[in-house]
């Protein structure tokens, strides 16, 4: 075999290989198995940063000086719905925030009724999951707070928000529950001390576009993971058989449930 | 470039090229290792199975960690600096133009004050033979389409064993004494000047002298492993909100959480700098000998004092 030849034999093998590893980028992410495997490292990755971080660990909180002029919201900015609309219209007077589920005393509260909770004020950082960074101040109702009010039964594994934002277009009337935004959390992340029912953006009543009347802050959580228009907290065991069956909207389109990273 | 002549028994050329073809592989892969002392050409052993193997591991991570970043990085196509993201005051931005229809039609890479035409390659690119609007093409990124969740998947499974064979890799060359290989000295740097002359007249180290890394390679090698390396993870363990909670000194290292994504976008891409400056010396200092001492670890050093074939 000359050296051309050989040369020749090898470039066709290199391209070859570059090409099938190109093509084969997106039919390799959609197999199952490959799929499988790569999910796996979810549970080590969060097991691990749970052992540096624990249950207490705080974000850190800046100052006034670094709240950005502007709070970019993202995802739902206005529900289409003709009850989020209503609600709007009437300033927010007749929303309902209710916990059920493996609670001891379901609730149901009123944004005023959230208001006389011992509140916290937290100038916290936001990361989405597609890589920006904002920070804003947020008041609210530490959700421990609430969760002590319903006391949640001993089965009792996570919290399930349900947000009031139709994720489908067509659904503008509000008719089938698994078409709007959901998320959920494990009891560590919800008694976290940061993380808040918030009612307030900057000193101001929540902004529609940023989840009025009341969304979650859950601090140490990228931004999916804290719901926006939050209807009902219902605590569960599991969450298998909610939506997708995988613990929330971005979840059910392969985002990761642990939002920690 | 020299392939044939290392075999000591190359197969004859009127041979089946199959038969040559194997023949070459297994003389590659075998050479130096039933050779008799005195020879000329002496086969070194350069490279123990430990650095061969994570060596190559870290290749193939590297590069999915690379193309999977590039995925992630395409959900926010731009870089900031600081704790938060100044959305009007990028410090490099690819942006894609439409025209009135929707469509995409240019794309645009803006560094600071000045923009770029980049369309087709950076800020808009052909998928499926559609121009749209992403930072990096699609034959960049893994998964190749637009796949925020996937790309995060590959590179948070690949992200640990990225960490795991670069700390194995760390233990070893501290516990076994590779990290004297490695490490540049007071003679390295004396030697700088001399090494980069030699290295532009392509003047590349021989006999006794090529058994060890000169001052350039030990820079390169030590700077890429245990500067490049520790940096590339801390800055991305620094854009994880609970790290932070956990380790709030780590935004605080790098002036925030957006300047650590920049770091870590920079980190990235020297090492895609590494890699094409690794292939080009890889190539000139003799392709089959070096690529043969990362497989079977066996290097032919070429006898000093300019004896030539």
């Amino acid at each position: 075999m000359s050296d051309a030849s050989r040369r020749n034999l090898l470039r066709g093998l290199t391209i070859g290989a570059a090409g099938l590893t190109l093509s084969g980028c997106k039919s390799v992410s959609q197999t199952q198995w490959v799929q499988d495997v790569l999910y796996s490292a979810e549970g080590l990755t969060r097991r691990v940063q749970r052992l540096f971080a624990g249950g207490h660990a705080l974000a850190t909180e800046y100052t006034k000086a670094d709240i950005a002029p502007f709070f970019r919201p993202n995802g739902s900015t206005n529900p289409p719905t003709k009850d989020y609309q209503k609600h709007a219209a009437e300033g927010f007077v007749n929303w309902r925030v209710v916990v059920d589920g493996l609670v001891e005393h379901p609730l149901s509260l009123s944004v005023a009724d959230l208001r006389k909770l011992p509140s916290r004020t937290q100038i916290t950082r936001h990361d989405c999951v597609e890589g920006w960074s904002c920070i804003g101040e947020w008041t609210g109702v530490p959700l421990r707070h609430v969760l002590a009010m319903a006391k949640p039964k001993e089965s009792a594994r996570y919290v399930v928000f349900y947000c009031a934002d139709p994720m489908d277009d067509s659904n503008d009337d509000g008719t089938a529950d698994s078409n709007f935004y959901y998320e959920s959390h494990d009891l560590i992340e919800a008694t976290h001390p940061q993380t808040l029912l918030a009612y307030q953006l900057n000193g101001q009543p929540l902004p529609i576009a940023n989840g009025a009347p009341v969304r979650l802050r859950a601090e140490r959580q990228l931004g999916y993971k804290q719901a926006k228009y939050v209807e009902r907290l219902e605590l569960v065991e599991s969450f298998a058989h909610i939506g997708g069956g995988k613990g929330g909207y971005w979840e059910d389109q392969g985002y990761n449930w642990y939002g920690g990273i | 470039m020299i392939i044939a002549t290392d075999a000591a028994n190359a197969s004859p050329r009127n041979s089946a090229p199959r038969r040559s073809l194997w023949a070459w592989i297994k003389n590659f892969l075998t050479y130096g290792a039933n050779t008799d002392p005195g020879e000329p050409r002496v086969p070194f052993y350069r490279h123990t199975i430990f650095v061969r193997a994570t060596h190559w591991l870290n290749a193939g991570v590297l590069l999915i960690m690379l193309m999977s970043g590039l995925q992630i990085f395409n959900a926010t196509p731009a870089l900031y600096w600081g704790k938060q993201s100044n959305f009007a005051h990028p410090l490099v931005a690819f942006l894609a133009y439409q025209n009135a229809d929707g469509d995409v039609v240019k794309g645009e890479t803006k560094i600071g004050g000045w923009r770029i035409n980049t369309t087709g390659v950076l800020g808009a690119s052909r998928v499926d033979g559609e121009l749209q609007a992403r930072a990096f093409p699609d034959w960049a990124t893994l998964p190749g389409p637009q796949w925020l969740s996937m790309g995060r998947v590959w590179h948070f499974f690949f992200a640990w064993f990225f960490v795991l064979n670069g700390a194995l890799f760390a233990f070893y060359a501290f516990s076994r004494g590779h990290i004297r290989d490695l490490a540049p000295g007071g003679r390295d740097f004396r030697n700088l000047p001399h090494d980069i002359i030699e290295h532009v007249k392509l003047h590349f180290p021989k006999g006794d002298a090529a058994k060890r890394y000169n001052a350039l390679q030990k820079l390169a090698y030590f700077t890429v492993i245990f500067i490049l390396g520790p940096l590339v993870v801390l800055t991305g363990l620094t854009m994880s909100p609970t790290m932070d909670s956990a380790f709030p000194i780590l935004p605080w290292i790098f002036g925030g959480r957006q300047s650590a994504r920049t770091i870590h976008f920079i980190c990235a891409f020297s090492f895609l700098g590494f890699f094409i400056i690794h292939m080009i010396m890889v190539f000139l200092s003799g392709t089959w000998n070096n690529v043969r001492s990362m497989i079977t670890g066996r290097y032919r050093i070429e006898p000093a004092g300019g004896a030539h074939e």
